[in-house]
C-alpha cells in the first residue's frame, strides 16, 4: 500500500520528467551563478559555498512542493487516498518520500560535483552530500506539511513559501554548518547528529501534521 | 446497517438540509433526488466521512463513522464527480493503482478483465490522457467490479455515458445488491434498479 503510493508517484514522475528534470536544473543554475558573479576569489568562495548550496537546495526543493497534493487535489485521486482503509498520514509519509527521491536524491549526487566551483576540499565536499543527504528528506516532510496547508487555495504557490521557509532555516543553520565546520578542518559529527535528530523528528510529526491538515483542506 | 438521524448541512450561513432521517439495510438501493445545489453531493461525502455534518449522526453498524474511520472505508467505495484517474497514467495502471489504494490489490488479469467488461478492450494500456470523457468514467466504473465492498456511494456515476454504459452499469449495480450489497446513489438521468427495497430521499 505504502509502497503503492511511492510506485504510483514514481512513475508519474517518468511520465512527465520535465518537472523534476526543471528543479535540478534550477539548483544547478542558481549555485553556478554565485561564482560567476562574485569571480574568482578563491577562499571567498571557498566560505560562501556551504550556505549558497543550501540556500539553493531549499529553493530547489520548494519549487515542487505546491505539486505534491495539487494534481491528486484536482483529479479526485486525493480524496480516494483520504478514504483508504490505510492511515492517512502513512500515505502521507510515502508521498513525501516520493517527493524526496524525485527531487531530493538528485540534489545529493549533483552537489559534490557543483561543490568544485567553489574549491572546496574533498572532505567538505563528503560532508556537504553527507548533509544534504540528511536535510532534504526533513525539506520534503515539512513541505507536505505546507503544501497540505495551502492545498487548493488562491496563490497557494507563494502562500507554501511563506509558511514554510522560516520552517526552513534550523535544517539550513546546520546543513551549511556542518560543511563549514569541515572545510574549516573541524569535526561535522555535532551538526551531523543535529540533522539527523530533525530527520527523525520530522519523519514522526510531520506526515501526522499534514494528514490533519489534508484532512482540513479537502473539507 | 446505515443508520442517519437529524443530519444537517451549512454551507456558509445557509442551511442546504436539516432533519434528515434514513437508513438502509443489506440488499437496499437508495436514490437522493434533487434540485441543483440541494445538497446532494454534500450529503454523499458526509456519508463516506469527508465532511463532518453540522448536526446529526451517521452510524455503521451500529457505530459512528468517525470513531470507525479507517475501518469504514473497508467497506465503502465512493465514486466522485472527479473521475479520480490520473491522465499519464494507462487505464490499466489507474485501476491497479487506485484498487490498491483502496485496500484491495488486483491482479493484472483481473484488471484486464474488468476493463474489458467495461468496453476498454484495446484500450487498456493507452494513457487515460487520450481517452473521451466517457470513456475515462468507464475506468472509473471498472472500480466496482473489483471492489468487494459492501456499501456503495456514487454520485453521478452516469455523467457522459452513453445508453450502452448506462445499461451495462445498471446490470452492475442489480449484480451488486442481489449480493446483499447497499447503494446510495444521485442521478438526473433515469434508471431503473431492480432492487428487494428502493428508497427514495429528495431534498430540497
Amino acid at each position: 500500500m505504502f509502497l503503492w503510493v511511492i510506485q504510483r508517484d514514481l512513475l508519474l514522475a517518468m511520465r512527465q520528467r520535465a518537472d523534476v528534470l526543471t528543479t535540478l536544473f534550477f539548483f544547478i543554475i542558481v549555485v553556478s551563478l554565485f561564482p560567476l558573479g562574485v569571480g574568482p576569489e578563491i577562499n571567498m568562495l571557498r566560505s560562501m559555498a556551504p550556505g549558497v548550496v543550501w540556500v539553493a537546495a531549499l529553493l530547489a526543493s520548494m519549487l515542487s512542493l505546491e505539486r505534491m497534493f495539487s494534481s491528486d487535489y484536482l483529479d479526485g485521486t486525493l480524496e480516494q487516498m483520504l478514504l483508504s482503509p490505510q492511515p492517512l498520514s502513512l500515505l502521507v509519509l510515502g508521498k513525501a518520500l516520493a517527493h524526496w527521491l524525485v527531487t531530493g536524491v538528485p540534489l545529493v549526487l549533483i552537489a559534490p560535483i557543483l561543490g568544485i566551483q567553489f574549491n572546496l576540499s574533498t572532505d567538505a565536499l563528503l560532508i556537504l552530500a553527507v548533509s544534504l543527504l540528511l536535510g532534504t528528506p526533513v525539506l520534503s516532510l515539512i513541505g507536505a506539511i505546507g503544501a497540505a496547508l495551502t492545498l487548493g487555495l488562491r496563490g497557494g504557490g507563494v502562500l507554501v513559501s511563506l509558511l514554510v521557509l522560516p520552517l526552513y532555516i534550523p535544517v539550513l543553520i546546520f546543513g551549511a554548518g556542518a560543511v563549514e565546520a569541515s572545510s574549516a578542518g573541524l569535526v561535522a559529527s555535532a551538526h551531523l547528529s543535529l540533522l539527523g535528530a530533525f530527520l527523525l523528528a520530522s519523519l514522526v510529526l510531520a506526515p501526522w501534521a499534514a494528514a490533519a491538515a489534508l484532512r482540513i483542506s479537502i473539507e | 446497517m446505515l443508520k442517519v438521524s437529524d443530519l444537517e448541512c451549512v454551507r456558509g450561513e445557509r442551511s442546504l438540509f436539516k432533519d434528515v432521517n434514513f437508513s438502509i439495510e443489506a440488499g437496499e438501493f437508495m436514490q437522493v433526488n434533487g434540485p441543483n445545489g440541494s445538497g446532494k453531493t454534500s450529503l454523499l461525502r458526509m456519508l463516506c466521512g469527508l465532511s463532518m455534518p453540522a448536526h446529526g449522526e451517521i452510524r455503521w453498524c451500529g457505530n459512528a463513522i468517525r470513531s470507525l474511520d479507517e475501518e469504514y472505508h473497508n467497506s465503502i467505495t465512493y465514486l466522485g464527480h472527479l473521475n479520480g484517474v490520473k491522465d499519464n497514467l494507462s487505464a490499466l495502471e489507474n485501476l491497479r493503482i487506485s484498487s490498491a489504494l483502496a485496500g484491495n490489490e488486483i491482479d493484472e488479469n483481473k484488471a484486464y478483465n474488468a476493463l474489458q467488461r467495461m468496453g476498454l478492450g484495446g484500450r487498456e494500456i493507452l494513457p487515460v490522457k487520450i481517452l473521451s470523457q466517457g470513456q475515462r468514467r468507464r475506468v472509473t466504473l471498472a472500480r466496482l467490479l473489483v471492489c468487494s465492498t459492501v456499501l456503495w456511494i456514487l454520485d453521478e456515476p452516469l455523467v457522459a455515458l452513453d445508453s450502452a454504459a448506462v445499461m451495462l452499469v445498471q446490470s452492475i449495480l442489480e449484480q451488486h445488491l442481489e449480493k446483499g450489497g447497499m447503494i446510495v446513489m444521485t442521478t438526473h438521468q433515469d434508471i431503473n434498479v431492480a432492487a428487494v427495497v428502493t428508497k427514495r430521499l429528495q431534498l430540497n
